[in-house]
């Protein structure tokens, strides 16, 4: 035991004395956090949109006053004819024009119907579809605003409600994908660095010449790794109850426990890769290219899992991060317990032995 | 015996590491094993302080063989590799206190043992391994392999890339180590180091091609050396090198070693020779043969 506690020491001294990745330890998780809640959005918020109103007759302006109302778009540009319409896209700035056909409110009247052209920038088309949504809802909404002073026929009236996350707020979505990464990085590359390191300075030879058993120069390198990995998660949780008003509807002690869990599966597999890697450059280039980014894309973290292509969809079973993204969306944003996500639980757990069985097998009691 | 290897031998990848390797250390013997880059002696070290398996052989250290009992032979080697291997972020203190730890010991219980080349390094203790000089790294990690006090000490290469005052500091602990009935294994590429073992094994491509002590082997040598200075000592190994009698000639310090096909070499008749090919400041006197001249020869044939 006394060996162990020594070990650990060391562990921390080698982890305090590297400022490069004590910054990396604990900055990275702030800014990622900062990063994907304040800059990184998909939410529409004062977009600007432009105007083309041939008929500037009273049901136009009454259109066209509920959506600068709205606080989802501005309105600055008028614009007088169509041919204006491209030269305004190439600048840029506006994302979407309204265009009222001639004579809108008279053809209203006395046809029943008028048409709007709405014409979006689709060169970034998630958010061209997000606005036509916008400015469809508001048409819509006006619609049955009109249809309720006069007497017509039945009509099927919608009543949305978003559940979980009533405002939309991006930073829900992104807060347990964030802190997946977080952990799965620091645990996972930062042991396998650190297992590689000895490789690589040739202490592992004198370690190796000693009476430390195989596994306690694992667990000596995971321990310090499960503290910082607790105190990241710590500050990510507090981060975003703080700073973005996220809730967390369950049980702290469940995010606590399942958080733990992950760590330790995302340690279990940095433990896999220093028994491959030799060096502490591919011991890092292994857990970038093959953590974060099957992490980033097949996690379901900003892909949708359900709209993904087949093969990738039962690819994403295997990644450790998928199940625990829904383990913390469904405790912090749907207050469920565990009798909701034990099979996500069990999941993790039976791939945190799995890895633990593997490096136990492939683990070296020599030089090669 | 302390050490002893049965036709030990390895293959990396296709490519014999070491062949049919056999021989035995005394308990308190200091033996050395001599042998340019690539000859073999690291991973003799490693097949011996359990971190590889030979292929075919048998091995015993202190009375424990390398596969069955590694676990054991681990507790009561000591082992120093060839390159730096003590956390260069820790400071002096720091890595020996680690290394005693780990060893189930402590500083203060063995301070005996390594006080002597403690005391030289203990002004420095605060001090980052990565930042001690070439001498001092190794005088540390001389202390951290001694930590637990071992029955065998293996030093690979321990004086590779030291000073040479520092390096004659390094022999002369050795010393006095062995004074205190440990069994040191020690290789190094420097033939003048040999004379300082009690035996020795001169190693070459995988192979051992003599074991004897130092004054034995160069006993055997069988041809006058002689010592031979001018003032161009390249020139002069070219012009040695076409003379009709030469048996062999290499650069040794300032300048060069010499011996003859025949028995007697007339020495007049050389000078003449070095003289008409122009060469000056010729000096050329007989010297006692060295193991490198030994190694020499041997890597000859």
């Amino acid at each position: 035991m006394k060996r162990f506690i020594g070990f650990v020491k060391k562990e921390f001294y080698h982890i305090y004395r590297d400022k490069r990745s004590l910054f990396i330890l604990f900055g990275m998780p702030i800014a990622q956090i900062l990063l994907f809640g304040f800059a990184i959005t998909n939410e529409i918020n004062k977009v600007e949109i432009a105007i083309l109103d041939q008929a500037k007759d009273a049901t136009t302006i009454e259109i066209i006053n509920k959506m600068a109302t709205s606080k989802y778009f501005s309105i600055n540009r008028y614009l007088a004819a169509e041919s204006e319409v491209e030269g305004v896209f190439k600048e840029g700035k506006v994302k979407a024009v309204i265009n009222f056909e001639k004579d809108f409110g008279e053809k209203m009247v006395k046809r029943g119907q008028a048409t709007i052209q709405l014409v979006a920038d689709a060169t970034d088309p998630n958010t061209a579809n997000s606005i036509t949504n916008y400015i469809l809802s508001i048409v819509q909404q006006y619609n049955q605003s009109i249809n309720l002073h006069q007497v017509g026929g039945p009509q099927v009236l919608t009543q949305t409600h978003m559940a979980f996350n009533p405002e939309l707020k991006s930073v829900f979505m992104f807060v347990p994908g964030v802190m997946t990464i977080i952990l799965m990085l620091v645990s996972a590359m930062m042991t396998s660095i650190s297992i590689a390191k000895e490789k690589e300075l040739g202490t592992m030879e004198i370690l190796l010449v000693s009476p430390l058993k195989p596994f306690q120069v694992i667990l000596g390198k995971v321990v310090p790794y499960i503290l910082l990995s607790i105190i990241n998660a710590i500050i990510i949780v507090l981060l975003s109850i703080f700073i973005f008003k996220m809730p967390v509807q369950g049980s702290l002690i469940l995010l606590g426990a399942e958080s733990v869990l992950f760590i330790l599966t995302s340690l279990s597999l940095g433990i896999l890769i220093s028994t491959i890697a030799k060096t502490q450059q591919t011991a890092m280039m292994i857990s970038l290219m093959g953590l974060m980014l099957p992490v980033i894309l097949l996690s379901g973290f900003i892909f949708p899992i359900g709209s993904m292509p087949l093969p990738l969809q039962i690819i994403s079973n295997i990644i450790p991060a998928k199940w625990f993204i829904l383990i913390i969306k469904g405790i912090m944003l749907k207050g469920v317990g565990m009798a909701f996500i034990w099979k996500e639980t069990i999941i993790l757990i039976g791939m945190t032995l799995f890895f633990i069985g593997i490096s136990t097998y492939k683990y070296k009691i020599r030089l090669e | 015996m302390s050490i002893s290897l049965h036709q030990i031998s390895k293959t990396y990848k296709g490519i014999s590491a070491v062949q049919d390797i056999s021989f035995e250390v005394k308990p308190g013997e200091l033996f050395g094993i001599i042998g340019p880059d690539g000859a073999g002696k690291t991973t003799l070290f490693r097949i011996l302080t359990t971190l590889l398996l030979a292929d075919t052989g048998t091995a015993v250290v202190a009375g424990m063989d390398v596969v069955e009992d590694y676990i054991a032979i681990r507790k009561s080697v000591g082992y120093m590799p060839g390159r730096f291997s003590l956390y260069q972020d820790l400071t002096v203190e720091e890595n020996l206190q680690f290394f005693a730890t780990i060893f189930g010991t402590t500083l203060e219980r063995n301070y005996e043992l390594i006080k002597e080349i403690y005391e030289q390094i203990e002004p420095f203790k605060t001090r980052r391994a990565g930042k001690l000089s070439g001498g001092m790294k190794q005088k540390l990690a001389l202390c951290c392999a001694l930590i637990h006090k071992p029955k065998v000490l293996f030093l690979d290469e321990p004086t590779t890339g030291v000073d040479p005052v520092s390096r004659k500091e390094f022999w002369d602990m050795l010393k006095r180590l062995q004074a205190k009935g440990i069994t040191i294994l020690v290789s190094t590429p420097y033939m003048d180091e040999a004379a300082l073992c009690d035996r020795v094994a001169l190693m070459q491509n995988g192979r051992i091609m003599e074991i004897d002590s130092p004054k034995k082997i160069v006993e055997k040598y069988p041809k006058a050396v002689y010592e031979i200075g001018a003032g161009e000592r390249h020139k002069l190994i070219q012009v040695l090198r076409d003379f009709p009698y030469l048996y062999s000639v290499y650069p040794f310090g300032e300048y060069v070693h010499y011996t003859d096909s025949r028995s007697d070499l007339d020495i007049p008749e050389l000078e003449e020779y070095l003289k008409a090919n122009g060469l000056t400041g010729i000096y050329i006197g007989l010297t006692e043969p060295t193991i490198e001249d030994v190694f020499m020869e041997m890597a000859k044939e």
